[in-house]
This record gives C-alpha cells, structure tokens and sequence, in this order.
C-alpha cells in the first residue's frame, strides 16, 4: 500500500500544530523540518520575528508562537490553538520536555500516552514495576467539547515523579483534545489535591513518523525545572525503542486489525473516534 | 514468481542464529518472523507482531518455555502460540483464541526452513548428507533472488582442499528458482556447494550456501572466508545491477485479521460438554501411593493453549466423565499431564483410568477450561494443596517459579510415598513446604501459622478435600485475608442437591423464558429448548456454566461461588442452584 506523502484530512490542514521549541530555534540559520508531508524552512530574525515558508511552493505558512512553541498551519486556521489554563497558575514550571523524533505515526505515540498497561514493562521501576500490573476499570466518555475523556484511572508507581520518595497509587485523567493532542492529569506527590499536566503536542512528520513536544505544567513544590524536563526525557527515551518496534507503523483503525483488551478503553473510544471524524493521516482506514 | 514462491519452503536462518533463549529476527518475502528455540528443542516461526499492539516479538524475551512481549509483557506459550497471561487482567483467564499466527519450520542442512503456505516436504539435495555438512555465512544482498541466481550460475569458487590452487573446474549440478548445485573440481579435490537464495523482500536476498563436507580445524576458518571473500564480491555485482534497474515495490504482507469475537472484550464462548480432542495415553505410571499419572499428547495437529489451573474433561470408554487439572509447567505445550487419584468409593471414573486405559489408549477429552486463573500480579503466592489438590496447585507453583516470583508450596499428605509428581516437585527446590501425617487438630495448627503473615497484595489458593479446604477458608478468614485474595477450587460438590423447586428463568438476551420444573437443572432446560451452554463437572464445584443473574433471587448449592458472590446475587451456577423466587432472569 503506498504512502501518501501529502495530507487531505481538512482537520488536520486546518490545525495548529508544533513545529519547533522556540528556545530550540537557532538564530540566522534556517531550520528544516517537515508537517504532515510538507518541507518547511523556518527562519527566526534577530528581533524575534518568525517566518515559515513551504520549500516545495515558497509560500508563506501561518505561524505563531504560543507556550514556549512556534506552530504552522498549512491551510486556513478553523480553530485557535487549545487553551491550557494551568499554564496561568504562577506556582508551575511551564517547560518543554525537548523534541523527540520518532519513527512511528505520531497517532501511535499518542495512543501509548493514553496506556497504563505498559508501565511495569518500559517504565519499570519508575511508572511502574512488576508484579503490580494491573489496570482497574476506568471510565471513558467523549465530551461536550469533542475530547476523549479516560477518568478515574489508577496505577501504582514505585517513582511517579522527581519528587515521589516512595511507591503510591496515582490517580491519571488521560484527555485526548485533538487528533495529534493529548493531555495527561496526575495527582502530584506532594499536594495531593492538585494535579500536574503533561501535554504532548505531536506534530505528524509525515505518516509514519512524528515529532512529539511534551509540554510540562509542574508544580514547582519541591522540583526544579531542569529535573522536571529531565524525567520526561528519560521517560520518553524508555518509550522510543518500544514504538518505534511497532508493526504497521501506521494505527490501523480496523477494529480487527488489533486486539484490545479492558485496560484498553481508552484507546477504542480514541481509535473510533479518529474512524468518526475520517481522520486517515497516519491510520490505516477501516476499511482498506 | 513470488506468489508461487509462497507455497515453497526457503531457508530463513541458520540454526546457529537460534542459540540459547535467543528471538532471531527473520523475514520472508516482506514478511517478518520472530525465531526462538524453545528449552524443549522447538523452533517456532512466527508473525512477528504481537496481536495486541503489534510490537515486534523479535525483541521479546524468549524465557525457555514462552515468549514475553516487551511492551505489555503477554506470554505466549511455546509451540501453540497461545497467549497464557494478560499482566493488564490478573484475576482473568486470557481467551483461548488469542493464538499469533505460526509458521512451519523445518531443521535441516544446518538452515531453519519455513513457508507462509508450503505445498509438499523440504526438498531433497542429492548430494548433501545431513551429518556432515559446512553451513556459510549468510550473505545478504540488495537485489532480487532472480538476479543472484542469475548470479550464481556463473559463480566460481575453490574445492575445500585446494583453496590455493589454480582456477578449478565448475559444473553446474542443478539449478531452480531459489537455488543452485556447483560442483567444484580441482586435481582429485572436489567440493559441492549448493546456494539457496532466501527472497527477502522484492529487491532483497540472503544467500545461504552449504558445502558437502565440513572441515576441521584451522582449515575451516580459511574456507570460510574463503566463499565470504567470492560471495561477498558477487553481492557487489549483483547490488550494482539492482541498483541501475528500476526498484521492484516492496511486497506488502498481509496481517490476517483477529477474529470478530476478540475485536470487541470477549464474552464466553458456548459449547456444552463437548470432547472435540483425542489424544493418546503415550505414558502412564504411578504418579505416588495411589495417583496414576497419565500423559496425553494430541492425536493429530496440536494441543490447544491451556493455563495454570486450567482442567480437562475426560471421557472414559465406560461413558463417565471426569475433571482433571493439568499439571503442566508453562511452554509444556506437546502434552498434557493429569493424576488421578484411585477413590475407594469410585463410582467407575477413577477405577476406569486406573484399571482400564493403558499406554496407548485413544481418550476423547475437552478443550483446557480455566476457571481457577492464577494472578500473577502478588508479591507473594500461598498455596495450599491437601492431597490431589496439588494438581492444579502444581501447574501454577511452575508458572510463578518460571517468573521468578515469590510463592509458596505447602503441600499436606500422609505420607511422603503419597507426595504426587516428586520430578516436578523437586525443581521448586524450597518453595515446597510438605506437611506430613497430621491429625485434623495438626493440620489446622500448621494452617493458623502459615496463615498468619497476611500482607496487602499477598494471594492465597486452596485446593484439597472438602473438610480441608474448609477449614483453610475458616482460618484465613480468621487471620485478615480479604476473601479477594483467597481463591479455591473443590473436587467435588458434597451438598445434598434439592432440587425439588419448580420456578421460570427468562434469558434476557435469548428473549427465550423456561420453565424449569422439580427434578430438572436449569442447564438441562436450556439445553432442551437448544441454548448451548458450557458446562463441565455439572456438580456445581468447577465453574464452568456460570451466568450472570440480572433478576430474582438464587438458591446457591454450588461450591464454586465465595460466600460475597452468593451474597451478591448476582451469579449462579446453572448446573445445580436454582431459584429461590418465582422468576429469574439470567444474562443468557
């Protein structure tokens, strides 16, 4: 089956996504990278200003920068870039997690965000550790604004965080807020009323490769920034090898094409839902 | 020519590329293979995609008897294919039919053969002894097998023993599709070297040469790099060649789908007491005082995927049926291995197997069922097996060991004569703790003790006498165990049956309401208006044909249910319990 190298999914063309971490940008020199298919070149002026431009047609692309990130929107902006309250709250660290390139269809990466089971095997003794594996009922709805919500989600961690001392159930809400979008609530070691948020903004290289930018909202009780940053690397580094081993790169949509399990919910409602708003970029269709 | 070359054997590793507890990564015409030899000297070939996510299981860990996947840890057993544990859903018995696809695979001329649809045997080279024998280097090459072999026809190459001698003489001795025969010739030296060329992909190869006659010593290192220095210069050519004619597409494999069933969570399959297998006694010997040890292996095809506390139904040729455990280890998948214990007041079942079948017997048996599942997820197992309880208990005691996780063994029998399956216990070195020639007041004091260190995420599993097993219930009650962590399996039902009630069951999803009248189960009248339902024992102690209650109230005369599922109302064992209201429904 060949690979379409070009986007029609007008959701996705008409979206916000990440294309780089600002403070990531080098200056004066033009910096390549490619979205959903398109190679772009983007060049950052001494006094800030950003500008994108296709390398296949010259054109301008839309571009702003927005919680640290600069984003490119290939076709005609329909929607603002999501808003994300708890980078308001003057008490977080509001970091990038560093861009990690990842050779899988970033709709994979977002689905092994949205999954507890794995924890005791690629995160072990940190998200999780054998023999506690696992994963009680949780519940999963689509919301009224269109998001796939995974709550009451509990799992025991031996390190849930820099500042966890010791091992403890956490509790995760998962959100999936746009196709490439998906947020992470969980309950944070020390203030156990608030929770911190990790968002994980994909940006589809093309098909079957992704980039994913993780963006921290951490409570700076007890951490600092560089430690924060640093446990979502060793985090995501523990997570790359294991998706970049998956075979089709590509999420098939196929309710047949996989078997999903209980602990899997999350991802059926995630995978129906891409089937219901015909998002095939980096999927396998139903019905091919 | 590909799509004939599906129902061709290829070579697709050396059987060098399968050492210890190895996953060999192999690919076939676009297709992947994860390779692994298992302890027991097996070597599968299968899809190389975990049906869950599709990871590779190339990179799983091969443990002697199953394959882990590295992303979720699910095993799948040795041989069959089946998956025996979902870490996600400790307390559940994983579907029988979640099986990876296998692969035929054959060892022979120091290769590993497989196919995706072979048609007839691994052929025959005239030629090629199968004792003595140099297997090469693979040679992988960027080209398409039609263009190595086109290749090899012209290959040159030195008999073994004259190496440096000038050019020898070579003859083509055969030539197919996917290999060629040269025999090489020089004064009274000579050498056959015989190259299968593996289709890879389209544009892919792996050459796979082997020589007639292996060579000792020094020697063997030169010949060696000898066919690795022509081999690897003809590779050049042949990449050269591809590389200037336009690339083939790569073939795309197809993935089978899994079955609609397993799309959605899976419900239960329904089947009666069905005996689909036959299978030979191959072995039977006394197993201890008084426990006959049977070992059944499949008449044809293979053994379907049991796990740990998993039984069977045996149907005997005087036409009873009885339930026993399989009391095999995990990644012992060619056979399965049941004691039965000779019960003074056997009403035919266990007088039969003692005294009837033999070695060589064809007995017709169920499908493995699991209503006992072993969680994998405690920090620390107790067993606690009285008698032939241990059959089970033995079965999952295996399992945990293989995981190295923490369990226990304890192990009650008169006597040691009496201790059943002594090769299996004896591996589990300390673990087994045999609590010998009690009294009743002596039984229960060890019980007491050994129940007294409950601690959170420690489970406990019974299994043993009626009278036992009561009072191990009793006494882990009385010592904090929650009744989730102790889990039991009864032999049999001792309870006087009533059925003397007459009432109506409504199966909600059948739209179907029975009437079931004195003297008659309500399995028996569901099966009289032609609802299949699974049922094993039907004494109401293996738990097989459980349903769920969605209305009424049930009159429990089970041993399968704990006291909170009675409670609950929510279950019922269709065999023996009935209702205690006019009207039930169940969730049928």
């Amino acid at each position: 089956m060949p690979m379409a190298t070009h986007c029609s999914d007008r959701v996705l063309l008409n979206d916000w996504h990440v294309v780089a971490d600002g403070s990531a940008l080098p200056a004066n020199v033009p910096f390549s990278t490619c979205l959903l298919g398109v190679d772009l070149s983007i060049s950052a002026r001494n006094d800030g200003a950003i500008r994108i431009v296709r390398a296949d047609t010259g054109a301008r692309v839309n571009s702003v920068q927005r919680y640290g990130f600069l984003w490119a929107c290939l076709g005609k902006p329909e929607r603002d870039i999501l808003y994300i309250p708890e980078a308001d709250e003057p008490d977080r660290h509001l970091v990038s997690g560093g861009s990690i390139a990842v050779k899988v269809s970033g709709l994979r990466a977002v689905e092994n965000f949205l999954d507890m089971g794995h924890f005791p095997f690629i995160h072990t003794g940190w998200l999780g550790e054998e023999p506690h594996t696992e994963v009680v009922p949780y519940k999963v709805e689509i919301t009224n604004q269109d998001e796939v919500l995974a709550t009451e989600c509990k799992f025991y961690q031996p390190i849930a965080s820099p500042t966890a001392r010791k091992g403890m159930i956490v509790d995760y809400i998962y959100k999936v807020i746009r196709p490439y979008t998906v947020a992470l609530y969980k309950s944070n070691p020390l203030q156990k009323d608030r929770l911190d948020v990790i968002t994980l903004f994909v940006q589809p290289v093309d098909e079957e490769n992704c980039v994913a930018h993780p963006y921290l909202c951490y409570l700076k009780d007890g951490m600092d920034a560089a430690t924060v940053r640093s446990f979502m690397q060793l985090i995501f580094a523990q997570d790359k090898p294991i998706l970049e081993n998956q075979v089709p790169k590509r999420l098939p949509l196929d309710p047949r094409a996989e078997t999903p399990i209980r602990a899997d919910a999350v991802s059926v409602y995630y995978r129906r839902w891409l089937r219901d708003r015909a998002v095939t970029y980096g999927a396998i269709p139903a019905h091919a | 020519m590909l799509e004939e070359a599906r129902n061709r054997w290829h070579p697709i590793a050396s059987t060098s590329d399968l050492p210890h507890r190895h996953v060999f990564h192999g690919q076939l015409m676009g297709r992947e293979f994860a390779v692994w030899r298992a302890d027991d000297g097996f070597v599968n070939v299968w899809e190389n995609r975990c049906l869950h996510r599709g990871v590779r299981l190339s990179i799983g860990i091969n443990d002697g008897r199953e394959l882990k996947c590295q992303y979720h840890g699910w095993r799948y057993a040795n041989r069959t294919a089946g998956c025996t544990y979902i870490p996600a859903h400790p307390a559940d018995a994983p579907a029988r039919t979640i099986t990876n696809r296998t692969f035929p695979a054959v060892e022979r001329y120091g290769l590993v053969w497989s196919a995706e649809e072979p048609i007839g045997e691994v052929p025959d080279i005239a030629g090629l002894a199968e004792c003595d024998l140099l297997v090469l280097r693979a040679i992988p090459v960027n080209a398409p097998a039609g263009r190595v072999i086109e290749r090899l026809k012209a290959h040159r190459f030195q008999p073994s023993g004259k190496l440096d001698a000038a050019d020898g003489e070579i003859s083509v001795e055969a030539a197919q599709e996917f290999s060629i025969a040269l025999r090489s010739r020089y004064g009274g030296s000579e050498t056959l070297a015989v190259f299968f060329v593996q289709p890879v992909d389209s544009n892919r190869s792996v050459i796979r040469g082997v020589l007639d006659h292996g060579v000792q010593g020094a020697g063997r290192i030169a010949v060696l790099r000898h066919h690795n220095e022509r081999l690897s210069a003809l590779r050049d050519l042949a990449e050269r060649e591809a590389a200037a004619a336009p690339a083939p597409a790569p073939i795309e494999p197809v993935y089978e789908r899994v079955s609609p069933e397993l799309a959605e969570l899976p419900e239960l399959t329904t089947h009666g007491r069905k005996a689909a297998l036959r299978v030979t006694v191959s072995k039977k010997w006394p197993a201890a005082d008084g426990i006959a040890g049977f070992e059944l292996r499949p008449v044809k095809g293979l053994l379907p995927t049991f796990h740990p506390g998993a039984h069977i139904d045996v149907h005997m040729p005087n036409g009873e049926i009885r339930q026993y455990s399989i009391t095999n280890g995990p990644g012992e998948t060619d056979r399965f291995v049941i004691g039965v214990k000779l019960e003074r007041d056997s009403k035919g079942g266990s007088k039969c197997m003692h005294e009837t079948v033999r070695e060589g017997d064809v007995l017709a048996i169920s499908e493995p069922r699991n209503n006992f599942p072993l969680r994998r997820d405690a920090v620390k197992t107790l067993f606690v097996a009285g008698g032939i309880g241990i059959t089970p208990l033995l079965a999952m005691a295996q399992a945990l060991k293989n995981q190295n996780l923490a369990y226990e063994l304890h192990y009650f029998a008169q006597t040691e004569a009496q201790l059943a399956f002594p090769d299996r216990l004896e591996p589990l070195g300390n673990a087994l703790k045999p609590h010998l020639g009690l009294s009743p007041e002596q039984t229960g004091a060890a019980l007491r003790e050994l129940l007294s260190s409950y601690k959170r995420d420690m489970h406990l599993y019974i299994c043993g006498p009626g009278p036992m097993l009561e009072a191990a219930r009793a006494v882990a009650a009385e010592q904090g165990w929650p009744e989730t962590a102790v889990h039991f399996e009864y032999f049999k039902n001792t309870n006087m049956i009533d059925d003397s009630s007459s009432f109506q069951v409504a199966l909600a999803r059948s739209c179907v309401t029975l009437k079931v009248p004195a003297g008659k189960t309500i399995l028996e009248a569901m099966r009289e208006a032609g609802i299949d339902m699974p049922s094993s024992c039907e004494q109401g102690a293996c738990g097989t044909c459980l349903a769920t209650v969605i209305e009424g109230e049930p009159d429990h005369q089970d041993v399968y249910l704990s006291r909170s599922e009675r409670e609950s109302g929510t279950k019922i064992m269709t065999c023996v319990s009935r209702a205690k209201s006019a009207r039930l429904v169940l969730d049928i």
